[in-house]
């Protein structure tokens, strides 16, 4: 794979033969809000250690649909499964301890934080001590900073964020700080990490460094990845499957090479041609 | 450091050179051994009291709304219980030492702060500041209504216990309000660093990231206003029994929670050496303008025009901070250090 960059290659090993466990199923999940639907009836499915990513045209759902599984919009039918358990709507303050994890459009750092304390509160989940202890700093509170520490360092370390590590986040360029949310999202060791648009507004050089990143944290842990990305170069190379959004419908879902050929995923991108635009057409 | 196989040292931060402690624990030195030696009995009693209690007042309000984002204005409310409940634990639990009734006041304002938190769980900014003005009347409105809380004294203005022990004149009191404010800060300055320091801040900068990302929001929410309680509540203590040695609900009211609220907003939000810098300008503020007012007016210049010139003067402060250095007097300290420090050739 020619995305994957060589400074992550410690990170890399064979990626893991075991695909048959479900980790997400979406069955005739529909969203509205007033009015308008964002998103229609769609079903997915997502599989242990599989990268899948969603592409469509803008206000396609896309952005909607992992909004749904993160627990930030609750769906009006349908139902989400996460591992066995099914849920009408996910709470959000429980998606951190089923092992979801995930990334924003427009980024959302806490601009107030440092990069390293940023992704430390990626693993506030899994802190079981009193602010008390905490504050004495004994016990389990010491060995659970200790451990959220060395976590978070060797995510930074492995995301090439060690130089600006005790930065505010919000003084950061954009394509840093898209980093440094991946790393919070990488911190708490998830089994499904949502990506929506990782990629947006980068140089071709930090998209091929971040796609590294992708694989790589997939390979580590075999962790399921769901991606939004409009960049088609980058989706045909990183993606196991596709599915495609258009009017928040599902329109297509299958490999990358079926995707490319689906004449509706054309009709969708390029948009239909009419008999009278002839000429438009011989230009694509 | 010459070679590149050296590993190179963490990236320093703009401070970094000076351990971060080293300033700190220099001005709690000179607190305890160096402003004895030329204190006044006034310096005391008008100046530092007042001082030490607004300011760890300002260091709770700031836990909760510098660090965690949710503004207050019922600070003065939670000072009003923690003064009342300590006057009340002292007089009604026989041989209880002052240390246990004040720890008892912090924990009984701090259950009243959680109470009146609970708004904080559906609402945000604004509304949730004209909310926690309820508790500033209604515990306003409480204590003067029940005589229990002031003993049934006629005036509803009572006179605190003494401190007792070594805590006896000006010299006694300062050395009391100073060890509890050393202490509750220390507490302060600590818990920002922890988690539960971080998930305040994550609160307050992206509520829903932080509740995807893990924070538990709703009891982050409350643990804040707990501990920010704990401390006015502290404060109020400290305010009543080493400054005004009396308790009526009056002293208590909206006008100090601004008070407060304004230490913190010029001092720095979400800093804890603002909180002491904001409160040391509140303080001497008025002072210095009665000097002032009186040197270049003459007899003009009474009580009732130094009111007024003082309110106009930190309303434009404030209005002056918030343009020019919303981070407050901390990051106007910080700025002119690194001034300072680029100028200077060593560096």
């Amino acid at each position: 794979m020619g995305l994957v960059s060589t400074n992550v290659a410690e990170w890399g090993g064979a990626k893991s033969a075991a695909r048959s466990r479900q980790i997400l199923t979406l069955r005739g999940v529909t969203l509205s809000f007033g009015g308008v639907t964002a998103i229609s009836d769609i079903d997915l499915d997502v599989a242990e250690g599989e990268i899948r990513a969603i592409i469509g045209p803008n206000g396609a759902g896309k952005s909607s649909l992992i909004n749904v599984i993160s627990g930030v919009y609750r769906p009006d039918r349908g139902t989400i499964a996460i591992g066995d358990t099914v849920f009408a709507d996910v709470p959000g303050s429980r998606v951190a301890r089923l092992g979801i994890a995930r990334t924003y459009q427009n980024i959302a750092l806490f601009k107030g934080l440092t990069v390293l304390e940023n992704v430390e509160t990626g693993r506030a989940a899994t802190v079981s001590s009193t602010f008390i202890e905490q504050v004495i700093g004994i016990g389990r509170a010491r060995r659970e900073e200790a451990d959220t520490r060395a976590r978070s360092e060797a995510v930074i370390d492995a995301l090439h964020l060690t130089s600006v590590r005790d930065r505010l986040v919000g003084t950061l360029p954009y394509g840093v700080q898209k980093r440094v949310e991946l790393a919070r999202a990488l911190v708490s060791e998830p089994r499904l990490l949502l990506l929506d648009e990782p990629m947006a507004g980068m140089t071709a050089g930090e998209k091929q460094e971040m796609a590294g990143f992708v694989l790589a944290a997939r390979d580590r842990s075999n962790a399921s990845i769901v991606l939004i990305e409009h960049d088609i170069g980058v989706v045909m190379g990183l993606s196991d499957r596709i599915a495609v959004l258009d009017y928040g419908r599902k329109i297509a879902d299958g490999t990358p090479d079926a995707v490319r050929a689906d004449q509706r995923v054309i009709d969708a991108y390029l948009g239909v041609a009419h008999d009278d635009d002839i000429i438009e057409e011989s230009h694509v | 450091m010459t070679t590149a196989s050296i590993p190179l040292p963490r990236p320093v931060s703009a401070i970094g050179r000076v351990p971060t402690w080293l300033l700190p624990l220099a001005v709690i030195v000179f607190a305890y051994a160096g402003i004895p030696l030329f204190a006044s009995d006034y310096l005391y009693d008008a100046i530092l009291a007042p001082f030490l209690a607004l300011s760890l007042a300002a260091v709770g309000l700031n836990i909760l709304t510098g660090y965690a984002g949710q503004v207050s204005l019922g600070s003065a409310a939670f000072m009003a219980v923690g003064a009342y409940a300590a006057y009340n634990f002292n007089l009604r639990v026989e041989g209880l030492p002052l240390l246990a009734s004040i720890v008892f006041a912090g924990l009984i304002a701090s259950a009243v702060g959680v109470v009146f938190g609970l708004p904080s769980l559906r609402l945000k900014g604004f509304y949730l500041a004209v909310s926690t003005l309820a508790a500033q009347f209604f515990v306003q409105w409480t204590l003067t209504k029940f005589s229990w809380f002031s003993n049934y004294n006629p005036s509803g203005v009572i006179d605190a216990p003494a401190l007792g022990y070594v805590f006896e004149g000006p010299h006694g009191r300062y050395l009391f309000s100073l060890s509890v404010v050393v202490a509750l800060t220390v507490f302060a300055a600590r818990l920002v660093k922890t988690q539960t320091g971080r998930n305040f801040i994550a609160v307050r900068d992206n509520e829903t990231a932080a509740k995807i990302s893990g924070v538990p929001v709703l009891h982050t929410k409350l643990l804040a206003f707990a501990i920010s309680s704990f401390i006015i509540g502290v404060a109020g203590v400290l305010w009543a029994f080493a400054y005004l040695r009396t308790v009526e609900p009056h002293g208590f009211n909206l006008d100090r929670s601004f008070q407060i609220l304004f230490i913190i907003i010029i001092g720095g939000l979400a800093t804890i050496r603002g909180a002491f810098l904001g409160a040391a300008l509140i303080v001497v503020l008025p002072l210095v303008l009665s000097r002032a007012g009186t040197f270049l007016f003459g007899s003009y210049f009474d009580s009732g025009v130094l009111d007024m010139s003082q309110r106009i003067l930190v309303g434009a402060l404030i209005i002056v901070f918030l343009i020019a250095e919303p981070d407050g007097l901390a990051a106007l300290g910080n700025r002119i250090a690194r001034r300072l420090r680029l100028r200077s050739p060593t560096n």
